[in-house]
């Protein structure tokens, strides 16, 4: 059986062909070619763009530039979210490349947050960590980390260099043995169908008698309408990263696994395709 | 109220040493805008929550500390309420803080936070004008 160190590594190098395409409205000097890119699952889209737009702005006249933003069939894609989990979410089940549209006008205000730079994102990423911290040690690891050490976890991300990120991120993915787990498991769940952002609740990897609860049992806690039903087709697909884990599979085994570089494990909930 | 604000001043790491003596004055500014509602425990508990707001730095302190917010409240939409309540100049930036550690994205509902980081009833949050903890 493979290592389940391996998996680390498949997770963070996970890509999704995508091809962005400009906004057919966008005025531009000549045509716009699609531009195509391989992006990491675990990165932000603000933060691995700088060639689309770019390639963008070549065509197109200075004053008609604002700030650049995304849009897939007509949902504003959030930068702040894991790229992967926006694929999850909005795109799984479709023909690759995803066909992103990129906009350099009427920025969406009540939808997306504004990220004039990296430093941006820096903030949003390590705020993550410390808040997925604060549920797994009650803050105590990242708070004894240094400045340089939090510049590594970030730096790690940025340059997509998997050594320097999870050499420092296996102190946040450290635990007591007699207590089997973290203290909480940070998690978000996503519903394709909901208005509402997601649900994060306080959730223990291991009950008071000691099992250890699986995704199945979060599910069922938190969003119950997710699991199939007896008797009845399965409804929607639970995914992570691409995939549906078994939902017998143990919810502290998938934070250390399949959480995000932010330490947080995001769940998207996705109807199953119809056809 | 405002002496429990003064003891915990002491206790902030890296917020300078201005925190006892507020800018600004104490007097109660009844908020123009209705909510976040000021704590009345009445209408429709199980959509509110308690909120405790304290001042870091040289961010003025808020004489009415406990709020009653809605749940799907944002953090954005608290964080301009303080901005306005405290007559902040729009260029003056608010940071708003979680467990005194890390700031929430602004589009977060203050009901989730409640539900991962409150104690004993109620979800403290720090605000301040400029960023206190990393």
């Amino acid at each position: 059986m493979a290592d389940d160190k391996d998996v680390l590594r498949d997770v963070w190098f996970g890509r999704i062909p995508t091809c962005f395409m400009l906004y057919q409205d966008e005025v531009t000097e000549r045509e716009a070619e699609p531009f195509y890119l391989l992006l990491p699952r675990v990165s932000y889209l603000t933060l691995v763009t700088d060639k689309v737009k770019k390639h963008f702005l070549k065509v197109m006249k200075q004053e008609d530039v604002e700030e650049m933003w995304f849009e897939y069939e007509g949902t504003p894609l959030k930068w702040h979210y894991p790229i992967g989990v926006l694929f999850d979410l909005h795109a799984s089940n479709t023909a690759l490349p995803w066909s992103v549209t990129v906009h350099f006008k009427s920025f969406p205000e009540r939808d997306l947050l504004h990220c004039p730079s990296n430093s941006v994102i820096e903030a949003h990423f390590m705020s993550g960590i410390k808040e997925a911290d604060a549920l797994k040690h009650k803050g105590q690891v990242i708070n004894d980390m240094q400045k340089k050490d939090h510049k590594q976890l970030w730096m790690g991300l940025q340059n997509d260099k998997f050594d320097q990120f999870w050499a420092m991120n296996r102190k946040l993915m450290e635990y007591p043995t007699e207590e089997g787990g973290f203290r909480y498991i940070p998690f978000r769940i996503y519903q394709a169908m909901s208005e509402r952002p997601f649900i994060q609740k306080l959730f223990r990897p291991v009950s008071p008698e000691g099992q250890p609860y699986t995704l199945g049992d979060l599910l069922k806690e938190m969003c119950p309408s997710a699991l199939p039903q007896d008797d009845e087709p399965k409804r929607y697909q639970v995914v992570i990263h691409g995939i549906e884990p078994m939902l017998e599979t143990p919810v502290q085994w998938l934070s250390e696994h399949l959480s995000h570089p932010d330490n947080f494990l995001h769940i998207s909930i996705i109807p199953v395709p119809s056809d | 109220m405002s002496n429990l604000h003064s003891s915990n001043a002491d206790t902030f790491a890296k917020m300078s040493d201005n925190a006892d003596s507020p800018t600004e004055t104490q007097k109660e500014e009844p908020p123009t805008q209705q909510p976040p509602n000021e704590d009345s425990g009445t209408a429709d508990e199980k959509k509110k929550i308690d909120v405790l707001l304290k001042a870091v730095g040289d961010a003025p302190i808020m004489k009415t500390k406990k709020w009653s917010v809605e749940r799907g409240r944002t953090v954005q939409s608290l964080s301009q309420f303080i901005s306005r309540f405290l007559k902040l100049e729009p260029s003056e930036q608010l940071f708003i803080y979680v467990n005194q550690s890390f700031a929430p994205s602004p589009d977060q509902e203050v009901g989730i936070l409640f539900e991962c980081f409150s104690s004993d009833g109620k979800l403290v949050l720090h605000y301040c004008k400029s960023q206190a903890w990393g």
